[in-house]
């Protein structure tokens, strides 16, 4: 669940983290009243929840509150990655010497958070990673030990800081960590984090992503930002099809067959069990496949909700074929996911057995499923098939369609 | 519309039987049985598929019910 600038600023702010002058505007004349406020140039910045800003040329600079005016009416139609702006951010303009990139996200690999410092702010952080790696520090961090100023400057001296900059980074850096860890976040990045000619530091630019899980636990501080539950703020708008998907999943309140994310191929999926979606998604990329979809099922769906699933997915125009894969089940049974593909197959007037490139759910219940499966003739494995060869299975047919 | 995997026989003995269709009704976990209006049993095709095989149907009444797995059906 991605945050505002604006928002992300107000949380860095509460935390003590040092930040310009600002305000939001939602017209034209806020827009000329913040900066007369501010009473310094300004620049302004269109609030989505998408990068490529500066690109879009929705974040300009103005030198008077009569000019802030005016482009906050130029910067307000401008779509930036799909996204309409909700307001623009007013914000003090300040001379700078030096930037830097600090953030806090999670290494999946390590299933710890990791930060990551440069002294090479402002740029994309791939890049620095690629090209001047001794320019960037990784250090991980424990969710358990607390996480100490000393960690935080030798993260921030690895790339070669010293001196003062370095101690007057320490706390900001360490600030950041603590705010990633207290609101459950997946991501807390400051970039660029800069040092101002004046010799004073600011936050220039923030985001902050949380898990959707947390949003319960977090509720208060939601409320206080003006986030409201209904609010998805995924990075870009859903589509029908997934709006759709979530309909589905709310219809029914047994297991789930949500979280549906549209991609543009031709190769349906009806995937699941936890980590073992994206596993799966990622093994019919890496088989050549074009996925028409992303989803996640587990938690025992009914027959009817993965019906409703499997039709949904089979409605997307150019979908031709479903494969329907998870790894090893233990609460699914695979009987009833047979059934409900294999229904939902029927009841979009399609033959199972040629719509269904591949059924690879193993686990409890499965032999009451391949009976099924069988009847139906549909073509199933069993554990000793990988994902990713049950994937390549479902590639191949989809390519021989072709 | 029938069960496209599952369908559930009960003998009339069964369904005239207001203790053993309030019985059936009550442990049926996916809702198959239903009270009819005037108190008999009535099979709900909807959920017949849903069906989780979970016998308690059958341990309710052993005589007069029967569920048949339609796809092992020659
Ligand atoms: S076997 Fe279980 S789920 Fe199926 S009809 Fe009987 S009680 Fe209902």
């Amino acid at each position: 669940m991605r945050f505002y600038e604006y928002e992300s600023k107000e949380l860095f702010a509460r935390h003590g983290l040092p930040l310009g002058k600002r305000g939001i505007a939602t017209s034209r004349d806020e827009a000329r009243a913040r900066a007369r406020e501010i009473g310094a140039p300004v620049v302004l910045k269109s609030q989505v929840l998408s990068g490529g800003r500066m690109k879009a040329g929705a974040v300009k600079f103005a030198d008077t509150p009569d000019e802030a005016a005016a482009l906050f009416d130029e910067i307000m139609p401008i779509v930036v990655n799909g996204q309409t702006a909700r307001s623009v951010l007013v914000e003090e303009k300040s001379p700078i010497s030096q930037e830097y990139y600090v953030a806090v996200t999670w290494d999946g690999r390590r299933k710890l958070p990791v930060l990551v410092f440069s002294d090479m702010g402002g740029i994309d952080i791939e890049q620095v990673a690629e090209k001047y790696p001794d320019h960037m520090s990784q250090t991980h961090v424990s969710t358990i030990l607390p996480f100490t100023p000393r960690l935080a400057k030798e993260a921030i001296g690895a790339t070669g800081v010293s001196g003062s900059a370095l101690n007057r980074l320490t706390p900001i850096v360490s600030t950041l960590v603590e705010i990633f860890l207290a609101y459950d976040l997946t991501l807390a990045e400051i970039n660029p984090l800069v040092r101002l000619e004046n010799g004073r530091f600011a936050v220039l630019d923030g985001h902050i992503d949380m898990e959707a899980e947390a949003r319960e636990k977090h509720t208060a501080l939601l409320e206080d930002l003006g986030i409201e539950p209904e609010e998805t703020r995924q990075a870009r708008p859903p589509s029908e099809f997934e709006i759709a998907g979530a309909r589905v999943d709310a219809a029914d309140h047994r297991g789930v067959a949500g979280n549906v994310v549209e991609f543009d191929g031709d190769l349906g999926l009806v995937i699941g069990a936890g980590g073992g979606s994206l596993t799966l998604f990622d093994a019919v990329l890496k088989q050549g496949g074009r996925p028409a979809n992303y989803c996640e099922i587990g938690g025992n769906p009914s027959v009817k909700k993965t019906c409703e699933l499997t039709k949904l997915v089979l409605g997307k125009p150019g979908v031709e074929k479903i494969a329907v894969m998870m790894n090893v089940v233990s609460n699914t049974r695979v009987d009833i996911v047979a059934r409900g593909v294999i229904k939902g197959c029927v009841e979009s007037g399609r033959d199972p057995a040629s719509t269904i490139a591949i059924f690879r759910i193993p686990g409890s219940w499965e032999e009451e499923g391949f009976k099924i499966l069988e009847r139906h003739r549909v073509e199933y494995c069993d554990r000793s098939v990988s994902m990713y060869e049950a994937a390549g299975r479902a590639v191949a047919k989809t390519r021989a369609q072709t | 519309m029938p069960g496209m995997f599952i369908d559930v026989e009960v003998d009339a003995s069964v369904a005239a039987d207001a203790e053993l269709v309030g019985k059936l009704v009550e442990v049926c976990p996916v809702s198959i049985f239903a009270r009819s209006e005037g108190g008999g049993l009535e099979i709900v095709e909807e959920n017949l598929d849903e069906c989780t095989l979970c016998d308690l149907c059958i341990q309710a009444a052993p005589e007069g019910v029967r569920v048949i797995k339609l796809y092992e059906q020659g």
